[in-house]
């Protein structure tokens, strides 16, 4: 019974929310970024007139003009060049820190709402514990024990972002837990795994996606952030963060330096928050 | 009701001693020591003895851990590895620099944020509504450290009207105080004020929405009385709890604020101490931090069945 | 209410306006790092020398010429084996207590700064056997051998004087030093700001116009000149170099710059542990490094003209300078030949660095220029803890890295580059080099020790186990109210004569 019920159910709500979403003009407009800054990053090579590491000392900061059109850093890189590589550190370091944190939190967060008692108070603990930590400052400890690279920054943000996905996930799990159709599937006898790969899962899955969009927009400041700190994406290798970093210290004689990587930044940001708030507003019943 | 708060900090206690270990493990994986920077450019290999002796640095990790776990409890901190300050003084001096940060920026944010949402909400799908939503979204996707860098290169370089770095106590100057602390605390408040706008919009919609609000209407009362007195007071709990939650993302960024306006609060003497390796300080102003956002849930758990009659009863 | 409110206002303009009229008499100096220690014997960083110079006296000082002057001693004598130093000390002077400087205070000064488990001064004073004290102006030092380099590390913070009676409570003197110098200690916020104030009872105090100085911590480097340009800072020091050409061209600032005694190099890892590259064992690789590299550009580029190219550790205004030995210039096929013959076609090669934006842009400088002689160099960059770290342990393969310098050449040498040495992270040994740098510490005059030197620094050049790039330089950015002020060569700030106009 209650399968047929599902199965009925899933394909109508999943048209209604495409409709939804592609009537909300933001929500596009958000898709669409994302979508070009994907882009970008695929494409940086074919699509850069530079090389974004060799240096040139002969163009050491030039103002914007035809041939570089976001001028010149302080080694004479095209900062043009820079930028549209600097989008596959960005986008990796967004994409890949709230894969880490999805895979991890999760998975604990099911367990925690699903069985409860002894397993929810220990994962609960450990969460509230890593919550108390202020977020950056636990990415940049991460970070520094690390040491200073793409690779590591993602992990710390990963970790550092993991408490939230196993809250909202917990929480979500102990509400469809108490629904009818997980009652019955206890009832005729469906191992635990079962029901919450096939039951539980599935219907917690769009808030955790719609979370997922906003973390990776989080997260894509806070790589920028580590960077801007020194422990993130370090030169000579392009990221936007990075940019910022070595730009600050040039902000009076070459201010073209730090106000395009910062616009870089906030595009993809705004990108990814469209894109959530979109998904949030087709997904999620409630906001009708 | 006093339960709740005695539940509440029970649970609290076993979070608190995670995170103790936590930070101290954390510290401890580090690479490098202290006591290399403490050395200084000569490295005398005695020096160095001496001081890894001095610190326990050389014995097991468990064990530092209790010695340090003892020394708390006798409400010693210690000092911080590099100056010798005693990190409760430290403490002291830095927290107040923050609490200011964060007080003007939670001024910002709420005198920014509040109004917006609820002019929002109450404006639901008209041009001021959308308006509104832009300038959330706006100050969200922007990177503060960024804004901060643009901020200062215009405002202080360029047109010299305010401060661009440093500490001025308002006992010493007031005015001067708030000028220096103004253009940090406008950045760091304009993301807060962006996320609870967003907030007070979804919390006012929904409290908008529900029966008694439409009793109200029909009753006939001024639509601006059913928006303030029914339904923004309503909507306060969710803020609340919102509020409690921002508290935690206001200290990320201080962080970062601080480290662009070089202002001497504890976020820098956190960032500053995780790059000099100064694990006394790490550990004692994390271990504080948390204590302190672990009281702010605990209060706003307590605010929260508060102002929700509903809840009381339970 | 709208009293209350107007009184307020009132009451805050004046209050701002007092905070502008005391800046006719303090000075608020702005500094790269934040200070760590205020004890001289446990201090190890040179931004607290800063602080010092205007906090304690020392019994000798270094005039701009690097020639030893009085300061608290007012004249001294070698005795004829060369192993007993004699100051005679200066009358009438007091500690910022009150108490009087005397024979007594020295010695225990420096017993303290021997004996203190956590002394980072006992290395230098190594040679000390004992301190006597003759009578109570008359101190002698009775040596173990003779050490030509103690005279000028006296004129540093191991001959720096603390008030006697400070001397028992250690974690009081690092954090309110009592001293004798023309400023006594007021306050010190960490990673904020020290506070000195001017001492009436110092012997020189009429030279020292200024009455408050105030130093402030602000590692950004573009806040800091933004802060000297809006007139919260009176001078700042370690002006960026890409900043040094807007300051020269601005008309409210002035640009006064130095070069010190301390150097930036590149040290091969020859023999440290498993890492050190089989390659550098074989001087040619290590001299075409060199050979590829253009220092000029490097002062051109990132250096802002303030990065002078040097070839040897020894600074090229003290008098034991060797002018024989030429700076290499740029030759890349004799590089590549050099390589070449060594049996490499291509190197490659890990470059560790401090993480800061000149160091970072020395390092891609650096890739840039040594691809073309067909070294690949990979970037490693740390934080510098990490970075100290991996240096005494070998962990690296070639290391990039600032020495502050020292008055004497020993102090630029010998802990680099003999076998023992504490700071030879490298650790290349010759033998020879140890010899002559041992024979010169223990002869006298500079007629005398010259000639030893100038044989080390020729095997040195030859041998190139380090690359010397450029002079560590001392830019300083200064208000026009600043008057009086001169750089000295190692980079202390010294207020006497300084005065601020109106």
């Amino acid at each position: 019974m209650a399968t047929i019920v599902e199965t009925a159910a899933l394909p109508r709500k999943r048209n209604r929310a495409l409709g939804r979403f592609m009537r909300n003009r933001a929500a596009v407009a958000g898709a669409a970024i994302v979508l070009l800054v994907i882009l970008v990053a695929i494409f940086a090579p074919w699509l850069s007139p530079y090389d974004p590491i060799q240096a040139s000392f002969m163009t050491v900061r030039r103002a914007p003009s035809a041939s570089h059109w976001f001028g010149t850093d302080e080694l004479g890189r095209d900062v043009f060049t820079r930028l549209l590589w600097g989008a596959r550190a960005s986008l990796l370091a967004g994409v890949v820190s709230v894969g880490i944190a999805v895979v991890i939190g999760v998975p604990l967060g099911l367990l925690a709402g699903y069985f409860g008692k002894l397993v929810d108070g220990v994962i609960s603990r450990f969460t509230d514990a890593l919550l108390s930590i202020p977020f950056l400052i636990l990415a940049i400890a991460l970070a520094a024990f690390l040491g200073p690279s793409l690779t590591n920054a993602m992990i710390a943000i990963g970790v550092s972002a993991m408490p939230r996905f196993v809250r909202l996930t917990r929480g979500q799990a102990i509400s469809v837990k108490a629904e009818d159709y997980v009652e019955g599937a206890r009832a005729i006898g469906l191992g635990h795994f079962r029901i919450i790969v096939r039951y539980i899962f599935p219907n917690v899955l769009p808030p955790i996606i719609v979370q997922a969009s906003l973390t990776v927009a989080m997260a894509i400041i806070a790589e920028a952030s580590l960077s801007f700190l020194g422990l993130g994406q370090l030169p000579p290798a392009p990221s936007w963060g990075s940019m910022l970093n070595t730009a600050k210290d040039f902000v009076s004689q070459a201010p073209w330096m730090s106000i395009f990587p910062g616009i870089a930044i906030f595009l993809a940001v705004l990108g990814f928050n469209l894109l959530g708030d979109g998904l949030r507003d087709a997904l999620d019943p409630r906001e009708l | 009701m006093l339960r709740i708060i005695a539940n509440r900090a029970l649970v609290a206690i076993p979070t608190l001693i995670l995170v103790s270990m936590m930070i101290f493990g954390l510290q401890k994986m580090l690479p490098g020591d202290p006591v290399m920077a403490m050395a200084g450019e000569d490295q005398n290999p005695q020096v160095i003895a001496t001081l890894r002796l001095k610190y326990h640095l050389d014995e097991p990790v468990p064990v530092q851990y209790a010695l340090w776990v003892k020394a708390i409890l006798h409400g010693d901190l210690g000092a911080s590895l590099r100056t010798d300050v005693p990190v409760t003084k430290l403490i002291a001096q830095k927290l107040p620099v923050t609490l200011q940060l964060a007080v003007m920026a939670m001024i910002f944010a709420i005198g920014i944020g509040l109004p917006l949402g609820v002019l929002s909400a109450a404006n639901k799908g008209k041009a001021l509504d959308y308006g509104a939503n832009v300038l959330a979204l706006t100050g969200m996707s922007i990177p503060n450290f960024w804004l901060g860098i643009i901020l200062i290169f215009l405002v202080s370089v360029k047109w010299q009207l305010l401060p661009s770095s440093g500490y001025v106590s308002p006992t010493e100057d007031f005015w001067l105080s708030i000028k220096t602390m103004l253009m940090p605390a406008f950045v760091l408040g304009a993301a807060l004020g962006a996320q609870l706008m967003r907030h007070t919009r979804s919390a006012m919609l929904s409290v908008l929405r529900s029966d008694y609000i439409r009793t109200a209407r029909a009753k006939g009362l001024l639509r601006g009385t059913v928006v303030v007195k029914h339904g923004f007071r309503n909507a306060l709990i969710p803020i609340v709890t919102v509020l409690a939650l921002l508290f935690g993302e206001l200290l990320a960024g201080a962080v970062l604020t601080e480290q662009v306006f070089t202002i001497p609060g504890f976020g820098k003497l956190v960032v500053d101490a995780v790059f000099n390796r100064d694990y006394a300080v790490v550990q004692g102003v994390v271990l504080v931090t948390a204590v302190g956002f672990i009281v702010v849930n605990l209060f706003a758990d307590v605010l929260y069945v508060l102002l929700n009659p509903r809840l009381r009863k339970s | 209410m709208r009293k209350i409110m107007l009184a307020a206002v009132i009451a805050a303009s004046v209050g701002s306006s007092t905070v502008m009229a005391q800046s006719n008499s303090t000075i608020r100096i702005g500094l790269q790092d934040d200070i760590g220690t205020l004890d001289p014997a446990r201090s190890s960083q040179v931004v607290d020398r800063i602080v010092f110079s205007s906090l304690c006296n020392s019994l000798v000082d270094i005039g701009p010429d690097l020639k030893v002057v009085p300061m608290l001693a007012t004249s001294w004598s070698m005795s004829a084996d060369n192993k007993t130093l004699t100051f005679k000390l200066r009358h009438g002077v007091k500690f910022h207590d009150d108490e009087p400087f005397n024979a007594a205070a020295v010695k225990a000064n420096l017993d303290r700064a021997r004996s203190m488990p956590a002394s980072n001064r006992k290395s230098e004073l190594a040679s000390i056997d004992h301190v006597d004290v003759v009578d109570e102006f008359t101190v002698a030092i009775v040596l173990k051998a003779p050490d030509a380099a103690l005279l000028a590390t006296l004129t540093d913070r191991a001959g720096m004087m603390l008030a006697p009676k400070t001397l028992t409570d250690d974690a009081s003197v690092s954090t309110h030093p009592v001293c004798s110098g023309p400023y006594k200690f007021v306050e010190r916020v960490q990673n904020d700001r020290v506070v000195l104030e001017k001492f009436a009872g110092y012997w020189d105090a009429d030279k020292y116009p200024i009455q408050k100085v105030i130093f402030q911590p602000i590692p950004d480097s573009t806040v800091r000149l933004a802060n000297l340009r809006s007139g919260s800072l009176d001078m700042l020091e370690r002006l960026a170099p890409s900043d040094v050409a807007s300051v020269k061209s601005d008309k409210n600032l002035n640009f006064i710059s130095m070069s010190g005694l301390g150097f930036y190099d590149l040290t091969f890892n020859v023999s440290n542990g498993p890492r050190a590259p089989k390659a550098f064992k074989d001087k040619r690789v290590r001299q075409a490094f060199e050979l590829a590299i253009d220092r000029d550009a490097i002062n051109q580029v990132i250096g802002g003209g303030i990065f002078s190219p040097i070839g040897q550790a020894i600074p090229s205004n003290s008098p034991y300078f060797d002018a024989s030995i030429k700076t290499t210039k740029r030759d890349i096929p004799k590089a590549k030949a050099l390589l070449k013959a060594a049996g490499f076609e291509q190197l490659n090669v890990e470059l560790t660095f401090g993480n800061n934006t000149v160091s970072n842009q020395m390092a891609q400088m650096l890739q840039a220029m040594l691809s073309e002689a067909g070294i690949n160099l990979k970037l490693r960059p740390t934080d510098y803890a990490a970075a100290l770290n991996a240096s005494t342990k070998g962990d690296f393969e070639l290391l990039y890295l600032g020495w502050s310098g020292r008055t004497d050449p020993d102090g630029n040498l010998h802990q680099f580059v003999t076998c023992k040495g504490n700071l030879n992270y490298g650790r290349y040994c010759n033998p020879d080099v140890d010899k002559l740098l041992d024979d010169a510490r223990v002869k006298a005059t500079v007629a005398e020790r010259k000639p030893v030197y100038d044989a080390a620094q020729k095997i040195l050049a030859d041998e190139d186990p380090i690359i010397y790039l450029y002079a560590q330089p001392w830019p300083y950015a200064l208000s026009k109210k600043v008057q009086g002020f001169t750089p000295y060569p190692d980079g202390l700030i010294r207020l006497r004569g300084v005065s601020i106009k109106g």
